[in-house]
């Protein structure tokens, strides 16, 4: 990786950081965490579904595991939060891997990987809703007791710069996908698996590797989620709601790129939340903003609004505008 | 270095390979040819990795493979092309190039490097920023080759590179292909195109309806009998030396 790899990614986080100095509204920054959390959780779903093509309908399976393997091993096994949070991720790893192994090696892919994946996470969701051992339906509450070493903080910035902190790790790691031989061989598999294959190319180690570390993404985000707001229960952890805005955040944004579930989770949030302010009494104003935005993006801009940005950029300077293919990886 | 032994294989109740036998020493270049739909492709997925043989077993340099994956045949110096090219059609001619160059070169400025030296080397220099998406039938021809020799390979198998190009985009790349050979690279291709095949291949095999016909210098072989009529129909053998006959 090169200095100009690096450096948006420095700008973005040092900007970022200033923001709790200037705004010091908790409303604001439980948005601005909450949105944090998302884009982490969508950062997680691009690498498997922008970088390797694999769209999963189903990453609240990660979301919903990274939270519970945390409440649980705290309130069930007094494991301290910061060790709970390395399980978690780990799990979600491991739950990426699996669920991997057994759709990949099948040879399932586009419509019938989505499936596979929706279905875990629904399985997920009843057996969490079902079983006494996670809390059933009644769910489960992270005791209170604000102590950085319990990852409970008195002042809300501080867990925004801890997840910002995550997430500017998770783009880094993104930078580096995108710049590495994992990376170039992800994207091969995404393009043509075939074509991949005789190259030398392993596709079902490459696949099960971006799974992995998918799923281990989005269950650190999970895990901050439960850690954030201390209760989680099956329709929050394991519904569809979280699937659907991790998928959607990289699909507005710009699939396939470095920045696009950030860019993602920022638009879609900062519109539901304006939708809110002006609408607030119909009730799920947010989800109706959402499908508008999905809705234009997939009319109007096929590789989100980075992909957007970068055809402007390209025919402002009076290049030839380029296909819609090659913007999804536009990662500039 | 290649040693196809018996090899068949059952679409359903076709036999698009029947019990086809090569061989290949190091070196040099030969031919693969037959008419259409005679199993040649097929023939060379069994090789390749891509389809299973429903009987018989290949072997590369002493090594049984017949049932080993596509990227562990690609690691051991397997490199093919593919009839219907398969470009990475979101990426440029350079990144679709490295991934073939990651194959022996972890390093990301490392494959570039090669890609770079592969591109110029095929005539693809100058698209090296242009998606592959937008190349001319030519350009991907191209691309297919310079990807699969990318990978440095031992054995490449060309399947019908040449296909679809005219003629004086025949008469550039004919050139690169000898030059490969050159280097050491062993070369099985496909190709319908005969004036290439009499020019390049030093051996050739015939294909015909799944089973090997003939196999010899490409000059006897296109005299053969069997090889007139597999192409031409029953009969056509006897026909065309009678007509030969009578204008000699
Ligand atoms: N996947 C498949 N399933 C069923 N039949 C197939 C399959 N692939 C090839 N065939 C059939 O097997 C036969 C051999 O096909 P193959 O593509 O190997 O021929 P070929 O010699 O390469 O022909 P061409 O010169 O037209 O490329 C054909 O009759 C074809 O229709
Ligand atoms: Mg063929």
């Amino acid at each position: 990786m090169t200095a100009r790899d690096l450096i948006p990614i420095a700008v973005l986080a040092v900007l970022a950081a200033l923001l709790p100095l200037v705004v010091t509204s908790s409303t604001v920054l439980n948005f601005l965490v909450f949105t944090l959390i998302v884009s982490l959780g969508a950062q997680g779903w691009n690498i498997l579904g922008g970088f390797g093509g694999q769209f999963s309908f189903g990453h609240a399976a990660f979301f919903g595991t990274g939270a519970y393997v945390t409440a649980i091993l705290q309130l069930r096994y007094g494991v301290n939060a910061w060790a709970g949070l390395a399980l978690a991720t780990a799990a979600g790893a491991l739950v990426g891997w699996v669920i991997g192994f057994l759709s990949f090696r099948s040879g399932l892919r586009g419509s019938y990987f989505a499936l596979v994946t929706l279905a875990f996470a629904e399985v997920f969701r009843i057996l969490a809703n079902a079983a006494s051992f996670t809390g059933g339906a009644a769910g489960l509450l992270i005791k209170l007791d604000v102590r950085p070493a319990n990852l409970q903080f008195d002042d809300r910035a501080v867990f925004y710069w801890l997840v910002l902190a995550f997430v500017t790790a998770t783009l880094l790691l993104t930078r580096w996908i995108q710049r590495s031989r994992f990376g170039a061989q992800l994207v091969a598999v995404r393009e043509n698996e075939d074509a991949a294959k005789a190259l030398g190319v392993d596709s079902l180690k490459v696949k099960l590797r971006a799974i992995a570390l998918s799923g281990a993404v989005t269950a650190l985000s999970g895990c901050l989620y439960a850690q954030y707001f201390l209760y989680i229960d099956a329709n929050i952890a394991y519904g569809s709601w979280i699937s659907v805005e991790l998928l959607l955040a990289p699909i507005i944004g710009g699939v396939g790129t470095v920045f696009g579930p950030v860019v993602g989770a920022l638009t879609l949030h900062g519109l539901g939340e304006v939708a809110k302010q002006f609408a607030g009494r119909i009730p799920g104003i947010d989800l109706i903003v959402f499908g508008g935005v999905l809705v234009l993006a997939v009319a109007f801009a096929r590789g989100g609004i980075l992909g957007l940005l970068e055809r402007l950029r390209d025919r402002g300077r009076g290049m030839v505008t380029r296909g819609t293919k090659e913007v999804s990886h536009a990662g500039r | 270095m290649l040693a196809v032994d018996g090899v068949s294989k059952r679409f359903g109740g076709l036999m698009a390979v029947d019990s086809a036998t090569l061989s290949l020493e190091p070196g040099g270049i030969v031919g693969l040819i037959g008419p259409n739909g005679a199993g040649k492709t097929t023939l060379f997925s069994m090789i390749s990795g891509f389809i299973a043989p429903t009987d018989g077993r290949i072997r590369f340099e002493g090594t049984d493979i017949t049932s080993e994956e596509p990227h562990r045949r690609a690691e051991r110096g397997i490199g093919r092309t593919f009839q219907i090219v398969q470009p990475f059609a979101g990426l440029t001619v350079c990144e679709n190039i490295a991934v073939g160059a990651y194959l022996r070169h972890a390093k990301r400025a490392d494959a570039t490097a090669k890609a770079r030296e592969v591109a110029r080397r095929v005539g693809l220099g100058a698209e090296l920023d242009r998606p592959a998406g937008g190349l001319t039938v030519a350009g991907r021809k191209r691309l297919e080759l310079a990807r699969a020799l990318a990978t440095e390979p031992k054995l490449l198998l060309l399947d019908e590179v040449l296909a679809g190009l005219n003629p004086s985009e025949i008469r550039d790349i004919i050139p690169v292909i000898r030059g490969i050979r050159d280097e050491g690279v062993t070369i099985l291709m496909i190709e319908h195109v005969m004036q290439a095949v009499m020019n390049l291949c030093e051996r050739v095999y015939v294909l015909a309806q799944g089973r090997m016909i003939a196999e010899g210098r490409p000059a006897a072989v296109c005299a053969d009998a069997r090889v007139i009529e597999a192409y031409l129909g029953h009969g056509a053998a006897a026909r065309l030396k009678a007509e030969g006959a009578a204008h000699g």
